[in-house]
């Protein structure tokens, strides 16, 4: 299966403080009684943003004007946590978001994005912290993350970013749909199973 | 140099190492629901794919399942719409399911081990963060998202990072009235949300080894909740004595190899562990969370953080007290409750509602309080049934519905309203997870629920557990 390849994504940034940012903050569970993934993007966060009534008195870095059109979010510790429900990224990268640049992750939210395509990278925190400030001071500032090079640069201001091999390359090679890799050689799955006692009912010797 | 039980399950199902240096890791048992597989099983339409292993998946209905009026179509459409693409899924897909009518049905991580699916040295996905309960039995089950239930269907197979162990003991005597949930979320309180991120946690001493499969099962559930996707026991006579006659579980001579098998996938003596952390139970009291992530907790004789006394966390403590609408210093003993959910996947078993039973026993629910029990299976209702229990909830005026995960998380008609404060038996306290965006979550045992229950705000347990051993 053939993916896009992603390798550099550049955009303006919205910063997202606050540790263990869970997914159902990202997406209430009552969004997820739907069959498909479309219009999440319309409730994501939804019940700490004030809603379209109050967009403009509200807070919320996702209500703010001058986050408009971001594509990369900085966060800081155990980004995702809690359920396993791809809806969170699903509604995140719906909404425009491309990359999510933080301290850390929780593995499965990491895991649902990179199966999507949606890069989570993770940096220092004192470089975090740096980022949030200058976003915050300068909402425009553009941000180039560089897969490959591992470096997140913007104008004035540069610092390392890593993520696992595995994702790296997965995102860079275009290699992140993996049904079809997990696919590819059924006959060596077969076998593994042909093994395993529980599979066959341990009819054989133990 | 000994294995660990990770290792010898991860070596036994590792398929090939992919290109992309993951290992591909063969699955099972594949557990379905309705809420995170419609998008998979699209996906295999889309393709052309079919399931590859019906014979290793099984699917239930659990998480927006009413729990009172259960007559078909369900007032909520997009609920109907839910269960009936599961159904249809699994007709054309050709998978078992345990159906809203099934005598079965139940939630996914309450009938696995019921039916006897889950089994030691499994590896088990589910599209559900809980998945690790399964761990109770020596499995290593994994949380998945609907990406991965795709690629589970289609291949049986997933592409997974390697996990570091941490072993975690527990030793000592619970006193009566402090259950496993105690002891779980004291290990989340001590190691962090965060803390397990990386790790498979593996439970060991004498207090784990002494207790029961549904106790295992609730310390297992909440890894997830200290960030660690895997938790998992290793498995003993109290596994196997649990899987005899299960429905899924060998029997005869078969039963025999099995068991013999099972014990060989146990952690070596020798093992090497790349942490280790010991917890003692003997000081433990009842638990109870005070703020919005489970790690947000204190003993029930203690108080609410101050902001001050927080150092590094001060701004997360002054965020989750803002949110609770609690003072810094204030007691937990003796704070209001509106709701009592004694349910999910945590804490809905058997044991679990004999334990609140006998606490609410001849005892009224506070006029204030909406109390109300949700078994986690058709299974553990019907048995509860037989026991009477029902009747001992019903006299003391909790409502009994039938299974599901209900106001864990809200997804059905259980929700909180407004700002209520819900003493709840479930795993999560996150803002909003009950279904109000304002809804505030106290976690704790069930037995601790019962008791605020019918005294109306949060009192320790074991003043109540004392008074029947005296009676």
């Amino acid at each position: 299966m053939g993916a896009q390849k992603i390798a550099r994504i550049e955009g303006t940034a919205l910063p997202m403080r606050g540790d263990d940012v869970d997914t159902d903050r990202i997406i209430p569970a009552r969004f997820l009684r739907s069959v498909t993934f479309d219009g999440l993007e319309d409730h994501l966060f939804e019940d700490e943003r004030a809603g379209a009534a109050g967009a403009a008195a509200s807070r919320h870095p996702f209500d703010n004007p001058q986050y408009r059109g971001a594509s990369i979010v900085l966060v800081n510790r155990n980004f995702g946590c809690g359920s396993s429900r791809e809806h969170a990224p699903q509604a995140l990268q719906r909404w425009g978001i491309r990359a999510v640049l933080g301290e850390s992750f929780s593995e499965i939210f990491f895991g649902n994005s990179l199966m999507i395509g949606l890069a989570c990278v993770t940096a220092a925190p004192e470089h975090v912290r740096e980022l949030m400030t200058r976003v915050e001071a300068q909402p425009a500032v553009r941000l180039r993350l560089d897969l490959q090079a591992g470096t997140c640069t913007l104008d004035g201001f540069s610092c390392p970013i890593a993520l696992p091999a595995h994702a790296r390359d997965a995102l860079t090679t275009g290699a992140w749909d993996t049904t079809g890799l997990l696919l590819e050689r059924y006959e060596e799955v077969d076998a593994v199973g042909q093994r395993l006692p529980y599979v066959t009912g341990f009819q054989g010797r133990a | 140099m000994g294995k660990t039980l990770l290792q010898k399950v991860w070596d036994l199902h590792t398929v090939r190492t992919l290109p992309t240096g993951q290992t591909q890791l063969f699955i099972g048992l594949h557990l379905v629901h309705e809420v995170t597989s419609p998008q998979a099983f699209d996906a295999l339409r889309a393709r052309g794919w079919r399931v590859a292993r019906t014979d290793r998946t099984f699917a239930t209905v659990d998480h927006i399942v009413p729990t009172r009026e259960r007559a078909r179509p369900f007032l909520d459409l997009l609920a109907e719409d839910m269960i009936a693409s599961l159904e249809r899924n699994c007709r054309e897909f050709g998978i078992r399911l345990a159906g809203l009518d099934d005598s079965r049905q139940g939630i996914v991580h309450v009938i696995g081990p019921e039916l006897g699916l889950t089994q030691p040295g499994m590896t088990i996905a589910c599209g559900d963060s809980h998945t690790s309960t399964h761990g109770a039995f020596g499995a290593v089950a994994l949380g998945i998202g609907t990406s991965q239930v795709r690629d589970v269907l289609a291949s049986q197979c997933l592409a997974m990072e390697p996990m570091k162990v941490r072993r975690i003991r527990v030793t000592g005597l619970l006193s009566p009235g402090v259950y496993a949930k105690d002891v779980i979320l004291s290990i989340i309180n001590r190691l962090g949300v965060g803390g397990g991120v990386g790790y498979a946690y593996e439970y060991a001493g004498d207090t784990i080894e002494r207790m029961s499969m549904d106790e295992r099962m609730t310390i297992c559930n909440m890894s997830i909740e200290g960030g660690a996707r895997v938790g998992y026991v290793n498995p003993d006579e109290t596994t196997f004595q649990y899987l005899k006659g299960r429905p899924f579980a060998p029997e005869g001579e078969a039963f025999d190899r099995a068991r013999a098998w099972w014990q060989a996938i146990a952690s070596d003596r020798d093992a090497r562990y790349d942490d280790d952390v010991v917890l003692r139970a003997g000081e433990q009291a009842p638990v109870v969370t005070w703020g919005v992530n489970p790690g947000q907790s204190v003993p029930v004789t203690g108080r609410v953080p101050t902001e001050r006394a927080a150092g590094s966390d001060a701004k997360a403590v002054a965020d989750a007290l803002g949110y609770m609408g609690f003072k810094g210093g204030e007691p937990v003993a003796g704070m209001k409750i509106d709701v009592a959910f004694i349910g999910s996947c945590t804490n809905s078993r058997l044991s679990d509602l004999r334990e609140a039973a006998r606490i609410v026993r001849g005892h009224r629910v506070a006029p204030h309080v909406n109390a109300l029990v949700v078994p986690g299976s058709a299974s553990v209702k019907r048995a509860a049934e037989q026991e009477g229990l029902d009747q001992i909830f019903r006299d003391a005026g909790f409502e009994w519905r039938g299974a599901g995960c209900s106001m864990c998380l809200g997804m059905n008609p259980d929700k909180l309203v407004g700002p209520q404060v819900c003493a709840s038996s479930s795993n999560r306290n996150f803002k909003g997870r009950q279904g109000s965006p304002t809804g505030r979550t106290l976690l704790m045992s069930p037995a601790m629920v019962a008791a605020a229950a019918v005294a109306g705000e949060i009192t320790d347990v074991r003043g109540l557990v004392a008074e029947q051993v005296e009676a």
